[in-house]
C-alpha cells in the first residue's frame, strides 16, 4: 500500500480561507460538471477525537489521558454545535463549518463489522461489504456510469492502484509529492513513438501505456506551471498539501477531472495517540483547505469526502492509544454540502449503547452517504445505482446535500 | 542507516549465488513486514532481515519465533508496550494491553483473516504476549534486544483458540506460537501466499491444498513446501508460467541482472524504487507490499517503467556506459513476434531501451 506520507515538522504554507469561501455561481462555466474527491485515511483515524462529543461525560471517563480537553480549555475542542466539537489541530477547517460547507456523518461505516485494517478497507473500497472477492472498486464502477470525455476524468494521486479504483475503466494518475511532472525519457518524441508502437495492442499493458501517454500530456500541460512556482522555494514541504493543490488544478482546468482519489497513511494510533494526531492533523486540515481554495471556481459543484476504514475503541488502551473499533465519522466538505451539521444517528456513549461493549456502533452505512452523492450530486439515475453499489437500497434517511 | 541496510539488501538480490534464498527473503520480509521509519526499527533492519534469511527455507515456527522476539517487530507492532493492567508494572505506570501485534500475528502472519479467531482470542493473545519487549540498553539481560519483563506479564491461566494455556510466563507465548504455526488455517494461508507469489495472482486451489497438506504434515518445513511448489504441475503449466507481472523491485533488479550491469549506482536504484512507490523497508502498513498485477499495473506505472528502462539502457546506473544489446539478446528467452518486429524497425540506439521496457521484461 502506498501512502502519501505526511511530512513532519515542516514549514506550512499559510492559507487564508476566510476571504473566499462565498459560493460562486457556476453559470456560463463550460467546465461545470459535478466533482467528487475521496480522501482515504488508511490505518483507522480515531473519529471520536476528531468530532468530539464534548458534552458526553462518558467520553472523558473512557479516555482519562487522551480525551481532547473541554472547549475553552488550553488546546481544547473547538465547539461546533454545542454538543460536538472539532479537534483543535483542524482549525483550518472552521471557516468552512461557519460557512456551512463542512459537515460530518458520525457513527458511520461498513454495515459488516471487520476489525482487520485490510479487510475493512477492502469493503469500503469494493463497495460490497461482506463480499470479499469483488474484482473491482466502486469508484471505478462509478466512472463507468458517467459520460466520458477525457482520459483525465478520474485521477489517482499515487503510483499504485488502490482497490477502490481497480476495474475496467482506465484511471489516470500522477506521482505524489514534489515534481509530479518531472521529465521522463518517454517524453522525448522518438522514444515515445518507439514505445507507442510496442504498446499499440489491446492487451492490458498496451491499454495502460496508451491511457498513460494521453493523460500525461494533459497533466503535464496543466501542472507544468507548478514546477516553475516550486522552484521559487515557496512550496510547502508537505506532500498532501502539494498534492491537494495539484488535484484542484486538474479539476478546475482543462484536464476536467471529475473524480479524484487521495490517500494518507499512518493513523493507526495504538500508542501515544495525541502526539500522533497533533502531528498529522494540521497537514490534513491544511491540505483540505488548500484543495477547497484551489477549487474555488467550482466549489459549489464539489463534494469532498474524507473516510477511514473503522473507528477506534471508545476507551483508551493501556498505552495512551486506542485499538481497533467500529463506527467512525465521515467528513463532508464542499459547496454542494449542506454544512454546519453533524449528521447520523447518535446513540451516545453509555455502556449499553456501545457495540460489543467497546465501540461506537455504525448507524449509517457508508453506502448511504455515497449513494446520495451519486444520485443527487452526480446525477447517476436511480436504476443505475446498483451498478456501483450492488444489493444496496438507498433510504435517504439523511439529507446532507444542497 | 536505512540506506546501508537497503544497499546490502539490493546487492544480495543482484549478486547472491543463492537466488532462491533472496527471493524468499523478499517474500518473508513482506509477510513479516516492518517499517523503517517507526520508532527505532531502522537500527534493527539489517539484523532482522538476516534472521529472516537464516530461516527463509527452514522451519516456519523458528521463523515465526525469530520475528516475534525481534526488536524490529516488537517496536513496529507496539508489543514492547503491551502490559497487563493488573501486573505490578501495569499498576505502577498505569499501563495496559495493546492488541496490535496479537491481531496482526493471527491475521497476517499465521491464520489469515478468515482463520477462525474471535475478538476474545485477540485479547487473550495480547495477554499472553504481555511483557515481551525490548531492552534497549542491554543492562537487564545478556545483551541488547529482546527481554521478557515478568513484572508486566498477565499471570492468569488462559484459553486461546479453545486450548488451555496455563500461566507460565514467557513459555505461554512460545506455546501460542506453536499452536499458530501448526494450525491448518496457517498452512492454508501461507500456502496461498506462496502460490500467489510464485504462480498466479489467483492461485489454483489444487496447488494451495497440495502445499497446505505438505506444510501441515511436515510441521511447517518451508524447504519441503517450496520443493513441492517448484515441482508442481501448476508451477510448470504454460497457463501460469511467466504470467506474473513483476513488482517494481523485481522489475528493476531483473533489469540490472539481465543487463549484467557491473557495480550499479545503488543510490540511483534506491531512488528508482522510491519513484515506483516500492522503497525497500518503506511499506508503512503491516501487510507488506502486494505482488499482484492489479496493484502495480496502471497508466502512470507503464510510463515510469518504460522511462526508467530507457534511462537504465542509456547507462544511468553504470556511469553512462550503454548496456550492450548483445548481452540482452543472449540472456533473453522467447520474444513475441510483435516485440521482435518493433525492435527491428527501431533505430539501433533505442533498441536496448525497448527491450528493457518490453512486455517480456515485465513478466516473470
Amino acid at each position: 500500500m502506498t501512502a502519501a506520507g505526511l511530512a513532519t515538522g515542516g514549514m506550512l504554507l499559510p492559507i487564508g480561507c476566510n476571504s473566499w469561501v462565498a459560493q460562486q455561481p457556476n453559470t456560463n462555466n463550460p467546465n461545470n460538471r459535478k466533482r467528487l474527491v475521496v480522501v482515504f485515511l488508511r490505518g483507522a483515524v480515531d473519529g471520536l477525537n476528531i468530532v468530539i462529543p464534548h458534552q458526553a461525560a462518558e467520553y472523558y471517563e473512557a479516555r482519562p489521558t487522551i480525551a481532547v480537553p473541554y472547549p475553552q480549555q488550553p488546546n481544547g475542542t473547538i465547539d461546533l454545535d454545542g454538543f460536538f466539537g472539532l479537534h483543535p489541530q483542524l482549525k483550518e477547517l472552521i471557516p468552512f463549518w461557519q460557512n456551512k460547507q463542512l459537515a460530518f456523518v458520525h457513527a458511520s461505516g461498513s454495515p459488516v463489522l471487520e476489525r482487520s485494517h485490510f479487510q475493512a478497507q477492502d469493503y469500503l473500497e469494493n463497495g460490497t461489504p461482506g463480499v470479499k472477492n469483488t474484482p473491482d472498486g466502486w469508484l471505478n464502477r462509478l466512472l463507468a456510469q458517467l459520460p466520458q470525455d477525457t482520459p483525465t476524468q478520474a485521477i489517482n494521486v499515487g503510483v499504485t492502484t488502490p482497490y477502490i479504483l481497480k476495474g475496467k475503466m482506465a484511471i489516470a494518475s500522477f506521482k505524489p509529492g514534489k515534481n509530479s511532472v518531472a521529465p521522463i525519457p518517454t517524453d522525448r518524441p522518438l522514444i515515445r513513438a518507439a514505445f507507442s508502437k510496442l504498446y499499440s495492442g489491446s492487451d492490458p499493458l498496451s491499454k495502460a501505456y496508451q491511457t498513460g501517454s494521453k493523460a500525461r500530456d494533459i497533466i503535464t500541460s496543466e501542472l507544468g506551471q507548478e514546477m516553475i512556482e516550486a522552484s521559487r522555494g515557496a512550496k510547502s514541504v508537505n506532500a498532501f498539501v502539494d498534492d491537494a493543490a495539484e488535484v484542484a488544478k486538474l479539476m478546475v482546468g482543462n484536464a476536467k477531472t471529475q473524480l479524484a482519489f487521495m490517500e494518507i497513511g499512518g493513523w493507526d494510533s495504538h500508542v501515544n495517540q495525541n502526539p500522533l494526531l497533533d502531528r498529522l492533523l494540521p497537514s490534513l486540515g491544511e491540505g483540505l483547505a488548500t484543495l477547497a481554495h484551489g477549487l474555488k471556481p467550482i466549489f459549489a459543484d464539489t463534494v469532498i469526502v474524507v473516510m477511514s476504514e473503522f473507528g477506534r475503541t471508545v476507551r483508551e488502551n493501556g498505552n495512551k492509544g486506542t485499538d481497533h473499533g467500529y463506527g467512525n465519522a465521515m467528513w463532508l466538505l464542499g459547496g454542494a454540502v449542506r454544512g454546519g451539521n453533524v449528521y447520523g444517528e447518535w446513540v451516545g456513549l453509555d455502556q449499553s449503547a456501545l457495540y460489543q461493549n467497546r465501540d461506537l456502533p455504525v448507524t449509517t452505512d457508508f453506502r448511504e452517504v455515497f449513494s446520495s452523492i451519486l444520485q443527487q450530486h452526480l446525477s447517476v439515475p436511480s436504476d443505475r445505482l446498483n451498478q456501483v453499489f450492488p444489493n444496496f437500497q438507498l433510504t435517504n434517511k439523511i439529507d446532507f446535500l444542497v | 542507516m536505512v540506506n546501508q541496510a537497503e544497499d546490502a539488501h539490493l546487492l544480495r538480490a543482484i549478486y547472491s549465488n543463492r537466488q532462491l534464498q533472496e527471493v524468499m527473503v523478499d517474500f518473508w520480509f513482506n509477510h513479516f513486514n516492518v517499517y523503517a521509519q517507526k520508532d527505532a526499527v531502522k537500527f534493527w533492519l539489517y539484523e532482522y532481515e538476516n534472521q529472516i534469511r537464516a530461516h527463509a527455507l527452514g522451519s516456519f515456527y523458528d521463523l515465526l519465533l525469530a520475528t516475534a522476539k525481534h526488536p524490529a517487530m516488537l517496536m513496529y507492532l507496539d508489543n514492547q508496550m503491551n502490559t497487563a493492567p493488573d501486573s505490578p508494572a501495569g499498576k505502577k505506570h498505569n499501563r495496559g494491553l495493546n492488541e496490535n501485534y496479537a491481531r496482526e500475528l493471527m491475521e497476517l502472519h499465521t491464520l489469515g483473516v478468515d482463520g477462525g479467531y474471535s475478538q476474545d482470542d485477540v485479547i487473550t493473545l495480547a495477554r499472553i504476549f504481555t511483557g515481551w519487549s525490548t531492552d534497549r540498553s542491554g543492562k537487564k539481560g545478556e545483551q541488547q534486544g529482546f527481554f521478557f519483563f515478568a513484572s508486566r506479564h498477565d499471570r492468569q491461566n488462559k484459553v486461546f483458540l479453545g486450548q488451555q494455556i496455563s500461566a507460565s510466563g514467557i513459555e505461554e507465548g512460545e506455546v501460542a506460537l506453536k499452536i499458530l504455526a501448526n494450525h491448518p488455517a496457517t498452512a492454508h494461508h501461507i500456502s496461498y501466499e506462496l502460490a500467489q507469489y510464485f504462480v498466479a495472482d489467483l492461485p489454483p486451489e489444487s496447488l494451495v491444498n497440495h502445499l497446505a497438506k505438505i506444510f501441515l504434515d511436515s510441521q511447517g518445513n518451508i524447504q519441503l513446501v517450496m520443493d513441492a511448489l517448484i515441482h508442481s504441475q501448476e508451477f510448470n503449466d504454460p497457463q501460469y508460467f511467466g504470467q506474473k507481472f513483476k513488482t517494481p523491485y523485481q522489475y528493476l533488479i531483473s533489469l540490472v541482472r539481465w543487463g549484467e550491469i557491473q557495480q550499479p549506482n545503488l543510490k540511483r536504484l534506491r531512488g528508482m524504487l522510491f519513484q515506483l512507490s516500492m522503497p525497500t523497508y518503506g511499506c508503512i502498513a503491516p501487510d507488506g507490499y502486494s505482488n499482484a498485477q492489479s496493484v502495480w499495473l496502471n497508466p502512470q506505472a507503464m510510463l515510469q517503467r518504460t522511462g526508467l528502462a530507457t534511462a537504465i539502457a542509456n547507462g544511468v546506473l553504470n556511469k553512462n556506459s550503454l548496456v550492450e544489446i548483445q548481452q540482452l539478446e543472449q540472456n533473453l528467452g522467447v520474444v513475441s513476434q510483435r516485440t521482435k518486429q518493433v525492435i527491428e524497425q527501431t533505430p539501433v540506439k533505442l533498441r536496448t531501451a525497448l527491450m528493457m521496457g518490453s512486455p517480456e521484461a515485465m513478466y516473470r
